[in-house]
């Protein structure tokens, strides 16, 4: 296998991934600059990060090429992070709808930008709050 | 003599078969040791980023205080209006092509094209310098102009600059250690260290930089675009 003297492939397939990276980092900035928001952005930001992350970790790193017992020893760990996520989202949730509903937090509070803090125009206090 | 033999290679029970089975000679990954070494610290390192990532989420769920709006004060203004998360994203395409010059170096490495692979990897830790420049200017910006500190902020929900400062300084620490450790490794390789010992040396230092690449990809996506 290619893990035994080293890993050595054609030099095109790293430009191409290297393109491909980006046209999705453009793509996500895209996201933001067009002013996405709601499910749509999460969706975009979130597929737009898992592939360029595939993409690294599959290509750059070798992930796709090296033996099976390497590769489940690194992602496979990783995986547990998800339970982990899943417990402390559910956990902050219940956090913030305590705090909301004994201790008098405002749900409808906005942030200020630095355009309202300067006194510059155009400040429009977290419009863009999402 | 049979029984000899059997008694020799065949399973022991009890506690010297405990140690027999998990100590033999047995190799898992057919890979040169340093790069198996590196993929189980990127693993552990995996964890520590994970975790600080998770606490944010939980910070940034629980507080009440509403969240600044990461577009607008990362913006920069070159002379016109302020471009949203400009600043940002150059420095994230910086480090994506500093992964494009490290890949490239690992294969040259692999030819034993050491000319190449050394300017590569020079090439490569200038662009993770640049990247750590732009990181401190970003970060004098907030501290200086904007008045962000990590215990609170004039924005909103003062975990902002708790979170910021300690996500983006661990991962600009990862950068600066990279840079130091490229430099050492593209001077070894010109120095010809690596002319017997092989160029997997290179291959396993990618392993970290790209590594880096990849925490920048997730907190490019939590910290500045959700």
């Amino acid at each position: 296998m290619a893990s035994a003297e080293g890993q050595q492939h054609p030099l095109g397939i790293y430009y191409k991934i290297w393109i491909l990276l980006f046209v999705l980092s453009g793509f996500s900035y895209a996201v933001d600059y067009y002013n996405v928001q709601g499910a749509m952005r999460w969706t975009l930001v979130i597929t737009f990060m898992f592939l360029k992350a595939g993409f690294i970790v599959a290509i750059f790193m070798h992930a796709v090429w090296e033996r099976m017992a390497l590769v489940l020893t690194i992602l496979g760990p990783p995986t547990v992070l998800l339970l982990f996520i899943g417990l402390m989202s559910i956990e902050g949730i219940y956090t913030e709808e305590l705090r909301f509903a004994y201790m008098g937090h405002d749900r409808d509070a906005v942030a200020l930008t630095p355009a309202d803090l300067h006194g510059e125009e155009g400040g429009h206090g977290g419009e863009e709050e999402h | 003599m049979s029984e000899a033999t059997v008694n020799e290679v065949g399973p022991h029970d009890g506690v010297t078969g405990l140690v027999d089975d998990w100590a033999a000679d047995k190799q898992a990954y057919h890979v040169p040791w340093g790069k198996a070494m590196m993929w189980i610290f990127l693993v552990s390192d995996t964890f520590i980023f994970s975790c600080f990532l998770i606490g944010y989420l939980n910070v940034r769920i629980t507080t009440t205080e509403p969240w600044p709006v990461q577009s607008e004060i990362f913006a920069l203004s070159f002379g016109g209006d302020p471009i949203p998360l400009i600043l940002i994203a150059i420095m994230t395409f910086i480090l994506i092509t500093s992964s494009g010059t490290m890949a490239l170096a690992v294969n040259f490495g692999y030819r034993k094209d050491k000319a190449k692979t050394f300017w590569l990897i020079c090439a490569t830790a200038a662009f993770g310098a640049s990247f750590v420049g732009m990181q401190a200017f970003e970060w004098s910006k907030l501290i200086i102009d904007e008045g962000v500190r990590p215990w609170g902020n004039p924005f909103g929900a003062p975990q902002f600059g708790s979170v910021f400062f300690m996500v983006t300084g661990f991962h600009g620490l990862h950068v600066s250690a990279g840079v130091i450790y490229l430099l050492w490794v593209a001077f070894r390789v010109k120095k010809g260290y690596y002319d017997e010992k092989g160029f997997e040396i290179v291959e396993i230092a990618g392993l970290y930089w790209h590594f880096v690449d990849l925490v920048w990809v997730f907190i490019f996506a939590f910290f500045y675009l959700l």
